[in-house]
């Protein structure tokens, strides 16, 4: 038989919810960012294994991909952070409706930067049957374009959210918090992909 | 929802005992019936199911390790056919390595981790069930394909080019890669589960410095399951799209490296080793301080060997590559982090014998599996520091040397601690206590059948026996040797289904036990066996590493969480302070419903890129539906005065 338990402390004064590393939803997205991370990690090393094996890159007969599409999509990435820093803010500070305003424009934002991909796709001067080069280069811009579509997804699904009655629950400023620090993830972790497929080329 | 006194909505003095479990019985429970069966989120069903599945595979890839033993039991046997003994091998160390190993340790963490660390269930329990479906469906894909003669065969690390377009057309081995996607993708969703759990749901005080070995273990492991896994999923993806959409990263005449695969695979393949190894020496810290009735020696040092291998095993991954022919430094650097993490082991192996030897050991069936795993282990240990050294791994690549070691490691190392630990926890999840002497024969028979199938392999591949052949000519010096060891599997399979029957028959009609039958001092023996289905009626709160050997007049307990709905507490990472109350998802048949529509699009891909293209839609619509919030029948809280 169980012993009589011994009160020792309540919790009901506690909150019911918190931003950043107190909640459990910022351990989640920081883990999967840790996974995507790694095959991003991963990914780029076999690109210098694969770069190992060559003479020069590219390989003949292949040119480097054209800048125009990619340094568009960078400078769009990069000018996202400031909606994304604002609804950070607003949620953090429970402004319902301008975290409603500010969702709606990081989709737009998002569909814009899938159709500037559109064309980075067709700027690579190489496909991917063509030969390992042009297999490694397809492989990271898909792998980074799988980020973008289901961040995408992910931030449609929430705005939607927000302008229906759940939003008005506190803990859904968290998710939206939350969804703002995982599209940082997204935009640091191109940088260094746009630089091997755009800049290493014409270095190398 | 009840007409229960609505003021109390809170456990406390006032609400407690009977009263209380039958608010949090309504709480925390599930609809009845097939559709409430399939929607559970709570840890100990899944883990339950987990485990059962596991052990599934585990019979079925042992009656293929039985096929092949009697096929080898004399030479020139014509048993099976060469095509058929490359299924079965393939298939044997697939389902083994990815199906049973990994998730029967993740089986057991996902049971017990919740109690260990005095919670009411898991982090992301939904997240939970989505990966268990994923597994299953992994599994049975697998084994349906080999059913219908479409199996593997090019070995569990799928080498290229064998396994690439050209030497391996048809099916096969696109279906090994896609189970590999599936099984990755449930290790890695059960592995962010468990971290969050570890970190953030430990009960008040119990600080990182006085967290249980195996939740220790767990935590370690957890995190090598995410820096390891994502490069099996990536190399087997790349595989996949070089045989079906024709990309050329494994193929040397288009400018790719078959020594990629090799890199990638045991990058992965390495730490996989030690994800199936820690969480077993967390088996073994907790059985050898409950049965020898002091706390493990040496806890900080145990604590850093745990992290010591877990680092070091991302840094050996090229000693599988040493016939693959490399630089010089790379031998000599290969060589001596191999031999390095024989140091942290050693030092865990010290510590637990310095255990029994300063505690007051009973020999009971758990740790009779811990001195069995002590006495095997060390075995494996040995011929893996002899295979460290490049000369002789030369020598002994792809014999049966290298068979036998890697039994001794998975079996005496992973397995011994595994079935003393289910021994160890049955009661907890049952209610109900093994048989102490049927466990002392299945110890017998599965230690003794281990020793005499595996022994005589280190000397057939000293022979020159290689592992994987369907069979090998007489004369050989291999015949008596193979019968031996065919004789040893027999007996080790009898020591199985000793174990298993006796598993069976204690859950219908074991000795009752009740909630502290070994008198050990976790927190998951704090609760009653079975554990009510909210695990704690209030959340215990602890001061030292074994709680219940101090706190003999009672555990210390906090109240304040809600009963009317599910709620979870959140401590601080470090020193476990109470942090925050938060809602805990209630069950829902969309993980499963995810998990099929995944599933779907995972297998169609295996025929066309385009099934990518077109589940996504069904997957997208499924995990939108998983997501979105079903609260809103949740009272608003109680206003606190």
């Amino acid at each position: 038989m169980m012993p009589a338990p011994r009160f020792s402390g309540d919790l009901a004064h506690l909150p019911t919810h918190a931003f950043g590393h107190r909640s459990l939803t910022w351990w989640g997205v920081i883990a999967f960012m840790m996974i995507e991370g790694c095959f991003f990690a991963l990914t780029v090393a076999a690109y210098f294994y694969l770069m190992g094996q060559e003479q020069s890159w590219p390989p003949p007969p292949f040119r480097a991909p054209d800048l125009l599409a990619g340094s568009l999509f960078t400078l769009v990435m990069l000018l996202s952070e400031i909606p994304n820093t604002l609804v950070k803010r607003a949620a953090e500070a429970g402004r319902l409706r301008e975290v409603r305003k500010l969702l709606v424009l990081t989709v737009a934002i998002g569909l814009v930067l899938l159709v500037i991909r559109g064309f980075e796709f067709n700027s690579l001067n190489v496909f991917w049957y063509d030969n390992a080069y042009g297999s490694i280069v397809w492989a990271l811009l898909l792998l980074h374009t799988t980020h973008i579509l289901t961040d995408w997804g992910d931030t449609i699904i929430l705005a939607v959210l927000m302008h229906t009655k759940h939003g008005i629950v506190d803990r859904r400023f968290v998710d939206v918090s939350e969804n703002s620090l995982y599209w940082r993830f997204v935009w640091i972790a191109w940088l260094p992909i746009y630089f091997l497929i755009y800049w290493l080329p014409r270095l190398a | 929802m009840t007409d229960f006194d609505p003021d109390l909505a809170r456990d406390g003095p006032d609400l407690t005992g009977k009263e209380l479990h039958d608010r949090l019985i309504v709480a925390w429970g599930r609809p009845r019936g097939l559709v409430g069966w399939l929607s559970t989120t709570d840890h100990k069903e899944i883990g339950k199911r987990y485990l059962v599945t596991a052990f599934a595979f585990m019979i079925l890839a042992g009656v293929l390790a039985l096929a092949m033993r009697a096929q080898l039991a004399r030479p020139e046997s014509g048993l099976i056919t060469p095509d058929r003994y490359n299924q079965i091998f393939t298939m044997h160390g697939t389902t083994m390595m990815f199906l049973f190993a990994v998730p029967v340790m993740e089986a057991v963490a996902i049971y017990v981790i919740p109690l260990m660390v005095g919670t009411r269930n898991l982090a992301f329990s939904r997240l939970n069930a989505f990966s268990y479906w994923m597994y299953l469906f992994g599994g049975l894909m697998l084994w349906i394909a080999f059913a219908l003669n479409v199996g593997p065969d090019a070995g569990w690390f799928s080498y290229t080019p064998l396994s690439g377009p050209q030497y391996s057309p048809g099916k096969r081995v696109d279906i090994w890669a896609q189970m590999i996607t599936f099984t990755e993708v449930a290790g890695l969703a059960a592995a962010v589960v468990m971290v969050a759990t570890i970190l953030k749901q430990r009960a008040p005080g119990m600080t990182l410095a006085r967290m249980p070995l195996f939740v220790w273990a767990m935590l370690i492991v957890s995190l090598m399951i995410i820096f390891a896994l994502p490069a099996v999923a990536l190399d087997s993806a790349m595989l996949l799209s070089d045989r079906l959409v024709g990309t050329h990263f494994f193929n040397p005449y288009e400018r790719g490296d078959a020594l990629l695969w090799q890199h990638l695979f045991w990058f992965f393949g390495h730490p996989e080793v030690y994800i199936i190894f820690l969480p077993a020496t967390g088996f073994v810290s907790e059985m050898t301080a409950t049965f020898c009735r002091r706390p493990v020696f040496g806890y900080p040092a145990v604590v850093l060997s745990l992290i010591a291998t877990g680092l070091l095993a991302f840094g050996l991954w090229v000693h599988h590559m040493f016939a693959t022919g490399l630089p010089r430094l790379g031998y000599a650097f290969y060589t001596a982090a191999s031999m390095t993490v024989a140091i942290p082991t050693g030092i865990q192996i010290f510590c637990w014998i310095a255990t029994i030897w300063l505690g007051r050991p009973r020999y009971r069936v758990p740790l009779l599996w811990v001195i069995g795993f002590v006495v095997s282990f060390v075995v494996g240990g040995l011929t893996g520091v002899m295979l460290a050294s490049v000369p002789l791994d030369l020598e002994l690549h792809d014999t049966y040397f290298v068979v036998a070691h890697f039994h001794y490691v998975l079996i005496g190392g992973a397995v011994f601690p595994l079935l003393g630990a289910v021994t160890y926890w049955f009661p907890k999840a049952t209610g109900r206590l093994m048989s102490e002497s049927w466990g002392k024969v299945s110890f017998a028979l599965v230690f003794g059948g281990f020793h005499l199938t595996f022994f005589p392999m280190h000397l057939t591949g000293m022979l020159g026996m290689p592992r994987r052949v369907y069979t090998y000519p007489a004369g050989m010096g291999w015949d008596t040797l193979n019968l031996i060891s065919s004789l040893g599997s027999a007996i080790l399979a009898l020591g199985f289904v000793v174990f298993l029957l006796n598993a069976f028959r204690s859950f219908r009609s074991g000795e009752p036990a009740g909630a502290d039958p070994w008198d050990a001092p976790g927190l998951e023996w704090a609760t009653s066996s079975p554990p009510a289905v909210y695990n704690f009626a209030h959340l215990p709160s602890v001061a030292s590493r074994t709680p219940l050997w101090d706190e003999r007049e009672g555990l210390p307990v906090m109240t304040g969480l809600r009963v009317d709905a599910r709620e979870h507490l959140l401590t601080s990472v470090i020193e476990a302070v109470p942090s925050i109350r938060e809602p805990s998802p209630k069950p829902t048949i969309w993980p499963l419903l995810s998990a099929i529509a995944i599933g779907i699009t995972f297998v169609g891909s295996v025929f066309t890129p385009w099934a990518l293209a077109i589940g996504l839609l069904p997957a997208g619509a499924a995990l939108t539906a998983w997501f979105w919030p079903k609260n809103a029948d949740i009272p608003p809280e109680p206003e606190i005065d």
